[in-house]
């Protein structure tokens, strides 16, 4: 939660797409959609570990384009696209980034994972093969303090295959360390 | 998959590995991370509850100052502010070693750095706290910041701390594992290096938060990110807020990232608590980042100075180890953390004499307390760092040379540490073999180097923080006549994977598939007291009451599937969802139906299970902490390349090799063992917390901008080896992989930044600054070097001198043959009544002091 916003002023009204589904607010103007979203919608999924752009915890996609959405405010992204880690699964089947997070333990608090695998879902929508040099420059701005990225690398990698159709499995040494 | 690596791990035996184990050992999601990958995990912020108030806190903005008045009333009358708090209203002290209750969650009349919590607001939103916050009025009288190691041994007035022994040191301590001067005078070459370890925070991603809610029948639930719901229940709250702890319950939410960030019962916590009380409102607060940077409990910067003497072959013959510790303005775990700091030197190579000399000072900056490694990264960076120098004066391979001197497997060393399984070759050989260390040591081009560096941790602390003759951990197990098993277990997961630890082996035990396995944790009114995730104690601990639970189940449940099979008990094997005779697996039954049967004959099928650790062998004054029922091993090779024109250290990749015992779940041991280097890379070239050096003593950067830590374009490359030698006391043979390898992963890269251009920085972080002063004193042709050159005078007491076991010790002091055995709080774990008995006979313990007085 942000703090710090000035006392209440009118609020806006707000029409934004979340998650595919169109959603209608009143918002104060300096309510950001980090805010927007944990406490209007109440979608906590999206995290925040800093909310002032330094972590890249909130990170969520406005309109196909990651963004650190507790520096955006809300009415800036009228009429916009949101997806947030919510959205990513289909139904009850879990997206291929969530599966591999999830095989991979990519995911090990699990509370800077929903801003990096929708960074990496962006990376992977323009560049179906990333290289691990394009991953992690694509998770640059990202923190993790648990896992070191190398299992956030291997998985995004591994999602990234099963995405393009392919029929891959994690690699023994990823599960199992070098012999 | 992981037992077909070969190895010890096969030769244990007993009936459950009569079948090959189907879930323990082998790669699977753990039980949490399909919550966690669709962002479900609850954790403490995410909470709401209705009529919910919000918390702020003022917090001081000088070092140290006394209060003269605060005046509320401004704040108070603001529209929406419900309740407004000060340190009168919260009196009693609290902390987490019986040794140092010294906090407050407000102030009462001092503040001890910037950033201690002076009042609190509870108001309908987060913008009137805010607001309010900022209308409280305090007078302070300042007064004289001790703003460092020296200012700490210079000033004695004023003081931080009453009760400090010193002035401003904490506490001294001089421990004596027989004559280290005999020692030096065999020894064929001798080395004395001074090092500095610098501070450096956790960093959880998670802000921490707490939430309260008070029921006007006397009963009050705490949300907290905390690591240690028991402590805070039972240490803190029950204390603090006088409410019987059997009226109160502590659930702590999944952590977003602890590291020991969230072990201390904190301020904040017992604020929104006695809010809830004073409003009858839930009533949560968030930390800002900046906060968390002022709550800190991180790594202690330590000033070391180290002496060891050695045959020519490398073989230690005595050594002398000296820390001295800035503690910050609070107690926290920093008498563990400074005995920490000599403890372990003993049990990776043979140590036959041993002098460890400590202190702990207070210094108006935020209070440090345990990160990751507790106490231990400092002096395994000035050990492994020394043994460098030393293998290059000898002309001995580094490698080699360690390889030599390693403590044997059931070794009981100087300081009276019982090891048992020793990995440690293994791991130097992997580490060796997988890095190609003889082609490439002092052998690179200039700018490209190898280091190389070991290290061992406890697997849990041997003795508990308060002085108790409990079990450490507790585990409840419930198998459902539906088929499922439920663990009931006070342990908290923080990310490092503890309750997969626990579905893993229900799941393994009872035969039943992981989606069977119900894993409720960390709540103190439904799970059996664990006490904590720190000091890598979790998976060994509940690991064996599970153990003990779920052969107590198998018991219950076998005793009446035999009787309907007509086989005995003892055939019976559990696996696959059935319950079967061993000889004949086609004569058995469904668990579902093995559990009816026993429901219906014996009852509710529930057990309990429990682990108390080993009595420690050590009986001397500080022998509490050290002891662990195993400890684990790891080693690194680091390589780096170094720019000589920027002094810009790379590390461009770490192999690491792991003695984890055995592996519960691959999957996680390995994400423990990448997030450990990654987090030892950030320490070792770029993590610290600076102060501004002038009076108002200002945290430099309490942001996550500023604070560097690596990110995706500063992490290296890691090899991993899972090495699995297992230790007879962890379950399974599991011993500890969440910190061990984080500690030899500083040392190697100073040792690689040597191999790569000559110069030795004898402090952490790396920094180019460091690089480039100890290059241009090369080039001067002065001493290649960068770091501390000298250890101050310290107020040292008289020394605790105790014979090691091979001089006929039998863990005493001289002097002290009576004594008791010691706990981590140095209260001797008897009777109370005796416990005044050492106190009485003369080294009185502020331990007992505090405790016979609250």
């Amino acid at each position: 939660m942000a703090r710090r916003r000035s006392e209440a002023s009118g609020k806006a009204p707000l029409t934004l797409e979340v998650n595919g589904e169109t959603v209608e607010l009143a918002v104060t103007p300096q309510k950001t959609l980090l805010e927007i979203l944990r406490e209007d919608l109440g979608l906590t999924g999206t995290k925040h570990g800093c909310e002032l752009g330094e972590c890249g915890t909130c990170t969520v996609t406005l309109d196909g384009v990651p963004i650190l959405s507790c520096l955006m405010l809300g009415l800036a992204c009228e009429g916009k696209s949101v997806r947030t880690v919510e959205g990513m699964a289909h139904g009850a089947e879990l997206h291929p980034l969530q599966r591999a997070f999830a095989d991979l333990g990519a995911a090990q608090c699990g509370y800077c994972t929903p801003g990096i695998m929708l960074a990496a879902e962006a990376l992977i929508a323009g560049n179906p093969s990333p290289t691990r040099d394009q991953i992690k420059d694509a998770l640059s701005g990202n923190l993790c303090r648990c896992t070191g990225y190398i299992k956030i690398y291997e998985a995004v990698e591994l999602a990234a295959a099963w995405m393009r159709g392919e029929e891959a499995r994690p690699r023994e040494e990823s599960l199992y360390g070098e012999r | 998959m992981a037992n077909a690596k070969g190895g010890p791990a096969e030769r244990r035996t007993s009936d459950r590995d009569a079948f090959a184990r189907r879930v323990v050992g082998r790669p699977h999601r753990k039980v949490d991370a399909v919550a966690k990958v669709l962002g479900s995990t609850r954790f403490a912020d995410d909470l709401a509850l209705p009529r919910m108030l919000y918390t702020r806190l003022l917090r001081s903005p000088h070092p140290h100052a006394r209060i003269v008045r605060i005046d509320t009333s401004r704040a108070a009358a603001l529209a929406g502010v419900k309740a407004v708090l000060t340190g009168q209203d919260l009196p009693v002290a609290f902390g987490i070693l019986p040794v140092s209750q010294d906090e407050h969650a407000l102030a009462v009349d001092k503040v001890r750095y910037v950033g201690d919590p002076v009042a609190a607001v509870a108001a309908t939103s987060e913008d009137i706290a805010t607001a309010a916050v900022d209308l409280i009025d305090v007078e302070y009288e300042l007064l004289t910041p001790i703003t460092s190691l020296d200012d700490a041994l210079r000033i004695h007035e004023p003081r931080i701390h009453d009760y400090a022994k010193h002035g401003n040191l904490q506490k001294v301590t001089d421990l004596e594992f027989g004559n280290v001067e005999t020692g030096f005078a065999e020894a064929d070459h001798i080395r004395e290096d001074v090092f500095f370890y610098e501070g450096s925070t956790h960093l959880p991603m998670e802000q921490h938060a707490a939430l309260a809610e008070w029921s006007p029948d006397g009963k009050l639930t705490v949300w907290a990110s905390t690591q240690t719901p028991h402590y805070l229940h039972q240490r803190a709250l029950a204390r603090v807020l006088s409410v019987p702890a059997s009226r109160i319950r502590v659930i702590a939410c999944p952590n977003g990232g602890g590291f020991g960030g969230k072990s201390d019962p904190m301020n904040h916590e017992v604020v929104v608590a006695k809010l809830a009380m004073v409003t009858g409102r839930p009533v949560k607060i968030t930390l800002t980042r900046e906060e968390v940077f002022y709550c800190h409990r991180g790594r202690h910067p330590v000033l070391m100075w180290v002496k060891t003497g050695v045959k020519q072959d490398g073989a230690i013959t005595a050594m002398h180890f000296k820390s001295l510790l800035d503690g910050g303005g609070y107690g926290s775990y920093g008498v563990a953390s400074m005995y920490y700091t000599g403890a372990l030197q003993t049990v990776t190579y043979q140590v036959p004499r041993y002098k460890f000399q400590g202190a702990r000072a207070f210094t108006n900056k935020a209070p440090c307390g345990p990160k990751r490694g507790h106490g231990t990264p400092q002096p395994r960076f000035a050990l492994e760092v020394q043994l460098d120098k030393i293998a290059e004066d000898l002309k001995l391979d580094p490698a080699e040379m360690r390889l030599r001197h390693i403590v044997p497997p059931q070794t009981l060393t100087a300081n009276f540490l019982r090891v048992g399984s020793v990995g440690l070759g293994a791991c130097i050989r992997k580490v060796v073999d997988g890095s190609g260390w003889t082609t490439k040591f002092r052998q690179l081009p200039h700018g490209r180097g190898v280091g190389l560096a070991c290290s061992s941790y406890i697997c849990g602390a041997g003795v508990p923080i308060y002085w108790n003759d409990m079990p450490q951990s507790g585990v409840q197990l419930k198998l459902d006549r539906g088929g499922g098993v439920t663990v009931f277990c006070g342990s908290t997961d923080i990310g490092q994977g503890s309750d997969d630890v626990l579905a893993t082996i229900a799941a393994e035990m009872l035969g039943v598939d992981l989606p069977d396995v119900h894993v409720v944790t960390a709540d103190t009114s439904l799970t059996p007291v664990d006490l904590g995730s720190y000091s890598s104690r979790v998976t060994l601990m509940t690991g064996n009451a599970l153990v003990q639970a779920a052969e107590r189940a198998r018991e219950i449940v076998a005793t009446y599937a035999a009787a309907k099979l007509e086989v005995p008990p003892h055939r019976l094997v559990f696996a696959g969802r059935r319950v079967f005779d061993g000889g004949n697996s086609e004569r058995g039954v469904t668990f579902v139906e093995a559990v009816q049967l026993a429901e219906a004959a014996h009852g509710t099928v529930v057990t309990v299970g429990s682990y108390r650790t080993p009595t420690a062998a050590g009986r001397y004054r500080g022998a509490g902490v050290g002891p662990s029922p195993a400890y684990s091993y790891s080693t690194a090779v680091a390589e780096v390349d170094v720019d000589p024109d920027t002094g810009i250290v790379r590390v461009e990749r770490i192999w690491i090799a792991h003695d984890v015992g055995q592996c519960i779940n691959p999957v996680s041991v390995m994400g423990q063992v990448e997030g450990s280097v990654y987090m030892g890379l950030g320490e070792a070239v770029m993590e610290e917390m600076p102060y501004r050096d002038n009076r108002n003593l200002m945290h430099k950067i309490p942001s996550m901008l500023e604070y560097k830590s690596p990110t995706t374009l500063e992490m290296c490359d890691v090899v991993t080896y899972l090495v699995e030698d297992p230790d007879p006391n962890g379950p399974f043979g599991a011993k500890e992989v969440g910190q061990g390898p984080l500690l030899p992963v500083p040392p190697a890269v100073a040792n690689a930044v040597y191999d790569a251009v000559g110069v030795r920085i004898d402090e952490v972080p790396i920094t180019p600054e460091k690089v480039l002063r100890a290059l241009k004193d090369k080039t001067k042709g002065g001493v290649p070097r960068f770091g501390p050159t000298r250890f101050p005078e310290v107020p040292w007491p008289e020394p605790i001198r105790v014979p090691p076991p091979w001089e006929g010790g039998d863990g005493s002091a001289l002097g002290d043959a009576g004594r008791q055995r010691a706990t981590a709080g140095e209260q001797p774990r008897t009777r109370r009544s005796d416990a005044r008995q050492p106190a009485a006979a003369g080294r009185a313990s502020p331990v007992s002091d505090r405790e016979d007085s609250t």
